[in-house]
């Protein structure tokens, strides 16, 4: 079984969001900060990320940064999932490493299309 | 809805747009049209189709038709024929039409356009594999509703990121406010036209390629036989024609031949005969 993190600050998006991931069989794992993330991660690295841009602590995408940077964190697909919906951030976030980018308000649909995108369903 | 108005609604339809409705679709007619009921203040669906049954209204005609063809679609809807074309139909044609470096596809019921444009941007994605190329993507559909969406090339955030990748967003869209636009250099590769498949369409030319999914599953088997019969007749013999994931040949036509290695994928057979003349001058 696929091992997915949602990493967000809002607990009703990690209860959508892992509803919607669990039904595609993914085993989900929540945090609510890029700190909680980059350490879950450090123990033991998930396949795949959907990541919030803005969160206290450390965001999305210092999170992303620091995590391309570590021993085997460029093996997780990384889905950003934020309301950052122009050009700038999405190339930002590319640039940074992401893999695919939702942009919210977001439906079951299109978690599906994007997670299939990068291979994940 | 009483059964006589759902009986006038399968005639409108079927003499306007080919569609052949039966009786168990019932449940569409009433999501589809419930909308027009409201937006025109009608007190419920019986008023609206008494209104049609007068025959004067022709925007409402017009809107009861887009309202029960129109359908849902996505940019790279179902995956696996745009894989095909680029693995499977264009290399195959880039080799056989080398020196006339000419292509021509169709997509045959194209809806708001995702699918043109889907196949505009992997054609673009190939540009350097086609220096010289002159390739045409003609897009038509019964509604001129849909056609016109389709040429504007505006889609909400909802609609492009359902099968789109977002490298491909960035590359070929440009964000209007919380819209997205198709981009200037991918708008000018497809040609829309409004066309309605039980007509004569035998002056659009010969094709190459041609996409026609989910769209003939709403006509029946004969209308459906006949429409696959006049499209060979339009294709090069070594052309490609791709139904929907639930469309088949197979007892409609012998004017295709399901591809050896490819599901879904036809060929026109051996036997087709050109589009005759004589029925060409008709049209």
């Amino acid at each position: 079984m696929k091992h997915c993190l949602v990493v967000d600050d809002s607990s009703v998006i990690r209860k959508v969001a892992r509803r919607i991931l669990e039904g595609f069989g993914f085993q989900v794992g929540e945090a609510g900060d890029g700190r909680q993330a980059l350490d879950i991660c450090l123990q033991a690295m998930p396949d795949a990320i959907l990541l919030d841009w803005n969160m206290p602590v450390m965001d999305g995408f210092e999170f992303l940064t620091q995590l391309r940077q570590v021993p085997d964190g460029d093996k997780p697909k990384v889905v950003f999932c934020t309301t950052e919906n122009d050009v700038a951030h999405i190339a930002r976030a590319l640039r940074a490493g992401a893999n695919e980018y939702i942009m919210k308000p977001f439906d079951k649909d299109i978690v599906e299309a994007k997670f299939q995108e990068v291979g994940l369903i | 809805m009483i059964d006589a108005d759902f009986e006038f609604l399968t005639r409108f339809l079927h003499e306007r747009s080919g569609i052949a409705l039966s009786k168990d679709k019932a449940y569409l007619v009433e999501s589809r049209l419930l909308p027009l009921v409201r937006s025109h203040k009608f007190a419920d669906l019986g008023e609206l189709i008494g209104r049609l049954r007068f025959g004067s209204d022709a925007v409402l005609a017009e809107e009861v038709i887009d309202a029960m063809t129109t359908n849902e679609t996505f940019f790279f809807r179902d995956k696996v024929p745009f894989d095909r074309f680029t693995e499977v139909m264009l290399p195959q044609l880039i080799k056989a039409r080398a020196t006339e470096r000419r292509l021509r596809i169709w997509c045959a019921a194209c809806s708001t356009g995702q699918e043109p444009y889907s196949l505009a941007m992997l054609l673009k994605e190939r540009a350097a594999q086609l220096p010289g190329w002159k390739i045409e993507i003609v897009a038509t559909d019964l509604s001129p509703t849909v056609i016109d969406r389709a040429r504007a090339g505006v889609y909400t955030q909802f609609e492009v990121q359902r099968g789109l990748p977002i490298q491909l967003l960035l590359k070929y869209f440009e964000q209007k406010g919380e819209k997205w636009e198709i981009s200037p250099v991918l708008k000018p590769m497809v040609q829309f036209r409004t066309l309605n498949l039980l007509r004569d369409f035998s002056s659009l030319g010969r094709f190459d390629i041609v996409f026609c999914r989910n769209v003939l599953i709403y006509f029946d088997e004969r209308t459906r036989g006949d429409i696959m019969e006049r499209i060979a007749r339009l294709m090069a013999p070594d052309g490609y024609l791709t139904l929907g994931a639930a469309e088949t040949v197979i007892g409609l036509t012998n004017a295709f031949a399901g591809h050896s290695e490819h599901r879904g994928l036809y060929q026109p057979s051996r036997s087709v005969s050109p589009q005759p003349v004589l029925a060409r001058i008709a049209g």
